[in-house]
């Protein structure tokens, strides 16, 4: 009897470089080769860096405050966050991309999974995908191939640090030798869900880089560290088993999403669905104390039944003025189910998510009003109480409305290049 | 057997579009009630396209204007003689690309200014190419 073995899946994680920069640049072709930093909401922190400004020492994430000194030093540009432009970049490499396969999926605003599986000329396929979305969007990317969602997310680290891959890296073309010689030099905080935070943890049990982790102990690795890690691990081996939201990094941006038990083909349901998304969406922003700035909307058919018509669409949003009120929020998603529904399909599943995520303290501290952050969430507390008990949007909060008056700190912030009508940039005839 | 040549004989397609006023009206001159949506006719690939707007006056002689719109596209090949969006010094410049027998120039429509000739070793970028001007009237 012979058994069949299923053929290696082919995910190509398409990961965008510097992406924010990228956009930048696209618009100001004075900044080639210049270091450059973008700076998050109210320029509290570093968010994006170009390679120049990475090798010059500032970090992701770093506070303005505490960069500053170092970038003007070394002249490096700091502009502020533009996520009308960044948006509409996004969206328009999410479009391109999807017309490389029927299943492909968003992870964030610069990633997204194509399923490449079962495709001939793999190589020249991904070399195709990055010529294009540089060709059309002028947005360099990186492309990694791996059979599990974990490991294509490794092999596009790899693609992105190694220069002699040009961009592109197939896990799955390495022979077994290959493949634990590779991982056994990548430190494990390097894979997608561990992090600064659980690599200490886990070299504890003498597990320091990626190979050890892929070789350890299961049950050990369960009962120290929870199911979440023996999936990462499952996934090392090759079995794909995670599901994207399981392994959002914290704080970094939130997913709500679920699939349906029937179907759904009505823009109606479609909209209550997503409706309830985003009061879980925005109840964990505020359970976190914190305000979003960016929102994406992602409606699935049902890639398992591939006779039907496939349709996998996401749009991306800047919530201009960050919030965390389901309301606003609420509103977009609404206006973005009506961009992306089509009638002629059935819908398994749908999300959001939020990104550009800042907390109130940083928000506030710009602010001239002097607010307490636990005030304010006691204030939403009771405003949930409120709504809970006399349906919702009876109460709202005039602060996530009048955001534009209290005037988000952003000095450095370029023109809406794409999104409005009066920033076009101009070019000399 | 004998081959059957092929005939070179273009075979003539008459396209009208619903006008036949017999009988009921066919569904299928339902899409003609849709009035004319400019995106499908402006731009062949959405992704690609960018507005522009212009400043300067080198390009009047084809009717490009200081504060016209224009819509390009980075996704077509700049061919000889497309009207481009050229990067030119770290600016963004709209010329007429020349590219015969190994020279490049960037060239403008208006006598007063000269072409730019692209030496070797000199880098030109194009951004993409002009597809349409958008040029108020009124």
């Amino acid at each position: 009897m012979s058994v069949q073995s299923k053929p290696t899946q082919q995910l190509a994680l398409i990961d965008c470089n510097n992406f924010y920069v990228s956009c930048e640049r696209l618009f100001r072709p004075d900044l080639a080769g210049k270091p450059v930093v973008v700076l998050s909401n109210n320029d509290g922190c570093v968010v994006s860096r170009s390679n120049e400004a990475k090798e010059i020492g500032i970090k992701m994430g770093q506070p303005w405050f505490q960069a500053k000194a170092l970038a003007e030093e070394h002249n490096i540009l700091a502009l502020s966050s533009n996520y009308a432009l960044y948006a509409d970049l996004s969206n328009r490499v999410m479009n391109l991309l999807a017309e490389f396969s029927p299943r492909h999926e968003v992870y964030s605003i610069d990633e997204c999974f194509v399923d490449l599986t079962g495709m001939a000329e793999l190589r020249s396929i991904s070399y195709a995908m990055r010529e294009r979305v540089m060709r059309w969007t002028g947005i360099p990317v990186c492309v990694g191939i791996g059979p599990t969602k974990t490991l294509a997310k490794l092999a596009n680290f790899i693609a992105k640090k190694h220069p002699r891959s040009k961009g592109v890296f197939n896990y799955n073309a390495l022979t077994d030798t290959q493949k634990i010689k590779l991982l056994s030099r990548i430190p494990v905080d390097e894979v997608w869900g561990v992090g600064r935070k659980l690599a200490p943890r886990l070299a504890e049990y003498g597990i320091q880089n990626v190979h050890e982790l892929r070789e350890a102990h299961t049950p050990t690795l369960r009962s120290e560290f929870g199911v979440v890690v023996e999936k990462i691990q499952r996934e090392l081996q090759e079995v794909a088993c995670v599901a994207m939201e399981e392994v959002t990094p914290p704080r970094k941006q939130i997913i709500a999403s679920r699939s349906f038990g029937n179907p759904v083909h009505d823009v109606a349901s479609l909209k209550a669905a997503v409706a309830l998304f985003v009061e879980t969406a925005c109840a964990k922003l505020r359970a976190q104390q914190s305000h979003a700035a960016m929102l994406q909307v992602f409606l699935h058919t049902n890639r398992f039944r591939s006779e039907l018509p496939q349709y996998h669409p996401v749009m991306a949003v800047p919530l201009i003025t960050p919030t965390d009120s389901s309301l606003i929020v609420n509103r977009w998603a609404g206006l973005l189910i009506d961009q992306l529904w089509r009638p002629e399909y059935a819908y398994k599943k749908a999300g959001v998510m939020l990104s550009e995520i800042t907390p109130n303290t940083q928000r506030q501290n710009d602010l001239f009003v002097e607010s307490e952050p636990a005030e304010e969430s006691k204030l939403m507390a009771v405003l949930d109480r409120v709504n809970q008990r006399f349906g919702r949007g009876v109460v709202r909060i005039s602060s996530q409305d009048a955001g534009e008056e209290w005037g988000m700190r952003q000095e450095r912030k370029s023109p809406a290049y794409t999104t409005s009508w009066v920033e076009l940039p101009s070019a000399v005839a | 057997m004998q081959p059957i040549p092929i005939q070179a004989v273009p075979v003539l397609l008459s396209s009208f579009v619903a006008s036949v006023h017999a009988g009921f009206p066919s569904p299928a001159a339902d899409h003609c009630q849709k009035r004319v949506d400019l995106n499908e006719h402006l731009i062949r690939n959405k992704e690609a396209t960018f507005l522009f707007r212009v400043r300067g006056d080198s390009m009047t002689g084809i009717g490009i204007y200081e504060g016209d719109t224009l819509l390009v596209d980075r996704s077509i090949d700049p061919r000889h003689n497309a009207i481009v969006l050229a990067v030119l010094n770290n600016e963004f410049a709209i010329k007429r690309l020349y590219r015969r027998g190994g020279v490049v120039k960037l060239i403008a429509e208006n006598p007063i200014y000269p072409p730019i000739q692209i030496k070797q070793g000199e880098e030109l970028s194009i951004w993409g190419v002009v597809t349409f001007n958008l040029h108020k009237l009124y």
